[in-house]
């Protein structure tokens, strides 16, 4: 390859700034919650000291642990029930042949251009009536709900790309049947796929605000944590900057770590799901 | 037998998809309070969609907030990578990861940070102050004029990341050899970049603009956290009307047809996009 030294340098500059702004607004608010309470801090003052007061101040004003907990809650069943639910159809579509195939699949594709803005004021009267309301399953059914759409087309991928292998059709020789297929054969090397599924979907479920917002609206006990953090950002009880900035740290810091380890599996998840769509 | 393997999906996706949506398109042909009784009045929640100058300037909002979530980040991502396919990049791995960062955090925590950011004491300002540009500074999402311009560069910085991503892996699936002769016949970066990148990048670019169309339009959260729709209606956005609608102006009819417009938005640029992008593979 022809590359100048200048333009190697200049695109590696090019990148790291990139980085910079991509990563700054996060660092200045981990910056700004790490002063202690109070201190007047502005721009890009690194504290002194560092203090976890503010972290203690949001954790009990904001009840944290209790959204935080909620969050978990909600996120692992979704994910559950969705990933289980996408294996069963996605196997299904990947690997049998029945009448409507195509229709069904395209109807639950069509689900992908599904907003839930759309969907939000009937869902609210919906489980209004049913009183479901405030409860946690007003969010996760829904949450299940779109996420099959994605999680079956996921699937199917990931299924085709082993089906149609030797090891099925050596089980379909051995007359396995179709539920000892998925189980035996296919389950055991789809690792990889189902890994990067439930980590997306995890993602979704725990950055979701605006089914939180309008389907727990009065029961602090089920609000998940990104609502929580818009209600101690909203009201200005949190008060400082600096405390409602460690709140938003308590919010990120699950998401963030799933990042870290998953690393490879989101971006990987994201570029193949996303171009063969 | 299929069948069985498909019905869990299927219910769910029914009841809890399906079904609202056919709720919403009912909804939307009644006036409704959420208390009273629904009175039928036909297409009048459509035509004040279009006539009321609230509900218009949020769905302008929204159309203007594409240039940020869309056009801006696609157009530098096409940059930064166009410059990536001729070098060797050290650390590819490592910046992938970093600059993909601002699109998994919560968007609620997105919107803490930026108004931080944009705060009249924040780090913006300054920033400003110190190189002397004092006069610029301001309270960002405060401002008339600035208010949406600071808001969509925050989506701007959310959606680069992932559009970024998708480039760098479609380049690197480009054959080196394309470059090669490019460079043979004596194509500058500017002529590589036209000749072999962005044809290259078709795909990718109709997947980003989906992606990214999609989040300027249904853009919520960043909204509610950072300006509540303020300063006035400046960045009013549909979905804010559609919360709005439930538990402040309580007319119920209204929100669910700026929802069914909202998706009606969303089928039109998805089937325009994949229309345009396979009419230009018959072509190419």
């Amino acid at each position: 390859m022809i590359e100048s030294r200048h333009e190697r340098r200049f695109v590696h500059l090019v990148l790291l700034g990139a980085s910079v702004i991509a990563l700054y607004p996060f660092v200045s608010i981990l910056l700004l919650a790490l002063n202690p309470p109070g201190k007047r801090v502005s721009g890009f003052t690194i504290p002194s000291t560092i203090s976890f007061e503010n972290f203690t101040l949001a954790w009990q004003r904001g009840g944290f642990a209790q959204a935080l907990f909620s969050s978990a809650v909600v996120a692992i069943t979704v994910v559950t029930a969705s990933v289980a639910f996408s294996i069963l159809a996605g196997y299904a579509f990947a690997t049998m042949r029945f009448p409507l195939r195509n229709t069904l699949f395209v109807i639950l594709l069509a689900g992908l251009m599904l907003p839930y803005e759309a969907l939000i004021v009937p869902l609210y009267f919906d489980f209004r009536s049913l009183g479901l309301l405030d409860s946690r399953w007003a969010v996760i059914l829904p949450q299940i709900g779109f996420s099959v759409s994605f999680g079956t087309f996921w699937m199917r991928t990931a299924f085709w790309a082993q089906s149609g292998g030797s090891l099925v059709e050596a089980a379909e020789l051995d007359g396995a049947n179709t539920w000892d297929i998925l189980r035996r054969v296919l389950l055991p090397v789809s690792g990889p796929a189902i890994m990067s599924l439930s980590a997306l979907l995890f993602l979704f479920a725990w950055n979701d605000f605006l089914l939180a917002l309008v389907l727990l609206p009065q029961n602090e006990a089920a609000q998940t944590a990104p609502l929580a953090l818009s209600f101690f950002a909203g009201l200005r009880r949190g008060g400082e900057p600096s405390t409602i900035a460690a709140a938003a740290l308590l919010v990120a810091f699950p998401v963030l770590i799933v990042y870290i380890v998953m690393q490879r599996r989101f971006i990987q998840g994201i570029t193949t799901g996303a171009t063969k769509g | 037998m299929a069948y069985l393997y498909l019905l869990p999906a299927f219910a769910f996706f029914a009841v809890f998809a399906v079904a609202p949506l056919a709720h919403a398109f009912k909804l939307s042909f009644y006036e409704w309070n959420g208390i009273t009784d629904q009175v039928w009045v036909g297409l009048d929640n459509y035509v004040t969609v279009f006539t009321d100058p609230k509900v218009r300037a949020a769905l302008w909002n929204s159309v203007l907030l594409i240039v940020f979530y869309a056009v801006l980040p696609i157009c530098i991502a096409l940059v930064v990578v166009g410059l990536m396919a001729r070098v060797r990049i050290r650390g590819r791995t490592a910046f992938r990861a970093v600059l993909f960062v601002p699109t998994i955090l919560p968007l609620t925590v997105v919107a803490v940070a930026w108004r931080w950011v944009y705060a009249p004491d924040g780090p913006l300002n300054f920033g400003l102050d110190l190189i002397g540009l004092d006069f610029v500074s301001r309270a960002w999402l405060g401002d008339f004029t600035f208010a949406l311009p600071s808001l969509g560069m925050v989506g701007t910085w959310v959606t680069f990341g992932l559009v970024f991503v998708l480039f760098a892996a479609g380049v690197q699936k480009i054959p080196p050899e394309l470059y090669e002769s490019a460079r043979l016949d004596g194509a500058n970066m500017v002529r590589e970049f036209f000749a072999v990148t962005l044809p290259a990048l078709r795909g990718e670019i109709t997947v980003a603009l989906i992606l990214t169309v999609t989040a300027a339009l249904r853009n919520f959260d960043l909204v509610f956290v950072m300006t509540r729709g303020g300063p006035g209606t400046n960045t009013e956005v549909p979905s804010m009307f559609i919360y709005r609608s439930v538990f402040q102006i309580r007319s119920i009819g209204l929100g669910a047809a700026i929802g069914v417009i909202l998706m009606l938005e969303l089928l039109a640029v998805n089937l325009a996009v994949l229309w345009y992008r396979r009419r230009g593979d018959l072509s190419a």
